[in-house]
């Protein structure tokens, strides 16, 4: 029997909804992974790769500008500076060397921004893993400079041409995929999304972003932030820098959904404002569905956020009360990622734009001693070219 | 029912044939006309499938169906009110995926014994994963099937078993739903292995599309479960193609 029920959930959240034949690799993965992290030689080779190849530890940037035009102190957290341009190869780089220990030869995931499945096939490359990646052929069009990227690095991108053609429908097919290969292949998920232990599996690969934010806060600016903010589309950014501070109950914790076209229009993305709990991808969490239990379609601006799913931790803490959860349009984001290209010389990335955004629309809301800590989950270099066709184009959802 | 059905069946020397639809596949008033007449083909078991906007143990086939099915409106009221109104001769296992059973609220279980269903089937909700649904599915007006994959080891196999009714649902490789060319060579030891630990009838599934591979399967198996196959009968050549397939099916099973 699997054991379960401790573990695997968050209050009623998480679980492992998946088909009978991917329960052994579950349970395979899970032990794995206990014993790896209980094994200095698997921890000690993963802090030597996240300091010498990933770049670690990411910097925390002061932003002066930023800080004046909204009331209060902003700090930012720059996973952006990390090698391929976001937070994704934290996680991607510990499970492709827990894969190598496990004897896995192939490695899946699915991809949205392109941002993990460059993550991905980047570790694949340096470890000499066989890499396949699923992305939806919306998404490749969105995002064509990091499908070059990965086929760059040697992997098969593989494109879904399904449902809605985006994050939701690749993750499908590579769950698909896992079914038929679980032996010999392991599934690398880009989020704290999945059947158990993906989400808690995740979310402990992705805590090296809180851990170091919160000591350099103290170190710097010698409090703890009275807001941590960040982007949530499955939510790994924002776990992974929430979860150190879970335990400071003075601090905020925000997470910014994607509004997209507006949340009246059901054109969006926001699961925690505006679902209800179900089951997708083998989790039980907020899910935006329709009265027959049919999984509604997600926008966003953002490939990355575009996601009708959220990570069942991220359930838990909403329905709890310690984290709070909000929503940008499109139009705001793209505001947000002007903003912070403007005032500090820093291009964010569309998904990080919804956290710069809510911030600047709190301007004048916060209190006098407030401090604020962003995670700059990644740059928008992936963006430039399809902000610059939307700027062109003149359409914006304010 | 479905046990007994399965038993008497098998006391005569015969094996089941266990036929999958997707609701609404590809018009309602043809699901209807299909589920109605499987029965007359050969078909001993139906398994009526709940279109799902994300099938993810399906292949293309079935995908390709629940999609249209959907397009046409047909979720899981209206595969009741199909299956009500086809009131078909043979039991009928709904087999779903477990978002669209629990948005469908308490009641659904008793909605659909009152539209003729004796089974349930849940894709996505292996055996241990979530006492408290897997309860309440179990303990309802309908049999609760399970299924059991390649990669089960037998110990788990007996858990399942202890949790099932009706019969066993034996994947018969690894992957997803779809056509595939001869039987897996391990079904043999596979079925072996099960039945060591199971006293409930094994009917197995996934990949079987012609009569040869049918009457292989229903060599070692209590019943042979037909899906892909007949839905792409359905999809490129109509109804009554998809009902010869079966009557073929039939007869290469109960060749002596």
């Amino acid at each position: 029997m699997t054991q379960q029920v401790a573990t695997d959930r968050f209050g009623a959240f998480g679980g492992r909804y998946v088909p009978e034949t991917l329960v052994p690799a579950l349970d395979q993965l899970e032990v794995a992974l206990a014993e790896a992290l209980a094994d200095p030689a698997f921890t000690g080779e993963l802090a030597y790769m996240l300091e010498t190849y990933v770049g670690r530890p990411s910097a925390l940037t002061e932003a002066p500008n930023l800080s004046a035009r909204v009331g209060v102190p902003v700090w930012l957290k720059r996973e952006d500076l990390n090698h391929t341009g976001a937070h994704k190869i934290n996680n991607a780089l510990a499970q492709a060397l827990l894969a190598k220990r496990m004897g896995k030869k192939r490695i899946i995931a699915e991809t949205g921004a392109g941002q993990h499945g460059v993550a991905t096939a980047t570790v694949c490359a340096r470890l000499g893993l066989q890499c396949v990646v699923y992305m939806g052929e919306e998404d490749m069009r969105r995002q064509q400079l990091n499908v070059f990227r990965m086929r760059l690095m040697g992997a098969t991108v593989v494109p879904v041409t399904a449902g809605t053609r985006t994050l939701k429908d690749a993750t499908s097919e590579a769950i698909r995929d896992w079914v038929a290969t679980c032996e010999d292949s392991h599934y690398i998920i880009g989020s704290v999304v999945g059947p158990a232990p993906y989400p808690r599996m995740v979310r402990d690969f992705q805590a090296i972003i809180g851990r170091e934010a919160r000591a350099q806060m103290l170190q710097r600016a010698g409090r703890l932030p009275s807001h941590v903010v960040a982007c949530v589309g499955g939510g790994s950014n924002a776990m992974g820098i929430f979860h150190a501070f879970v335990e400071d109950a003075a601090v905020r914790l925000v997470g910014v959904e994607a509004a997209g076209e507006g949340l009246d229009t059901g054109r969006h993305s926001a699961s925690l404002s505006h679902g209800v709990p179900g089951v997708l991808h083998g989790t039980l969490s907020y899910l935006l569905q329709d009265d027959d239990g049919q999984v509604h379609p997600a926008h966003s601006i953002s490939a990355g956020l575009d996601y009708p799913g959220v990570g069942p931790e991220h359930s838990y803490l909403r329905d709890s009360g310690r984290a709070q959860y909000v929503a940008v349009t499109d139009g705001a984001a793209l505001c947000g990622f002007e903003l912070l290209s403007r005032l500090e010389g820093i291009i964010p990335a569309l998904e990080t734009s919804h956290a710069v955004a809510w911030i600047a629309e709190q301007a004048g809301r916060f209190a006098s001693d407030d401090c604020i800590l962003l995670c700059v989950s990644g740059r928008g270099d992936k963006d430039v070219s399809q902000v610059a066709e939307v700027l062109s184009s003149g359409v914006r959802h304010a | 029912m479905l046990t007994d059905r399965l038993r008497a069946l098998r006391a005569e020397g015969r094996r089941a044939l266990v036929c999958y639809v997707t609701a609404g596949h590809p018009t309602p008033a043809e699901s209807a006309r299909l589920i109605r007449e499987l029965p007359a083909a050969g078909c001993d078991v139906l398994e009526v499938g709940v279109p799902f906007s994300d099938p993810l143990a399906d292949g293309p086939i079935i995908q390709g169906s629940s999609q249209k099915a959907l397009e046409q409106g047909v979720t899981l009221e209206r595969a009741l009110g199909i299956i009500a109104e086809a009131k078909p001769t043979a039991p009928v296992v709904l087999f779903s995926y477990l978002n669209p059973l629990m948005k469908a609220g308490p009641d659904v279980l008793q909605r659909a014994k009152a539209a003729g269903v004796s089974g349930v089937l849940v894709t996505d909700l292996p055996v241990g994963a979530d006492p408290e649904r897997e309860a309440w599915l179990g303990s309802g007006p309908l049999e609760f099937v399970r299924l059991v994959a390649p990669t089960t080891p037998q110990q788990r196999m007996a858990e399942i078993v202890k949790h099932g009714r009706g019969f066993v649902y034996l994947i018969s490789r690894l992957g997803v739903t779809g056509v595939h060319q001869g039987v897996a060579t391990d079904l043999p030891a596979s079925v072996a292995k099960l039945r060591a630990v199971c006293d409930l009838p094994i009917c197995v599934g996934f990949g079987i599309s012609t009569p040869e591979q049918v009457r292989a399967v229903g060599d070692v198996a209590d019943g042979v479960v037909v899906g892909s196959a007949l839905v792409q009968a359905v999809e490129t050549r109509g109804v009554d193609a998809a009902l010869a397939l079966v009557r073929e099916m039939r007869a290469a099973l109960d060749r002596p």
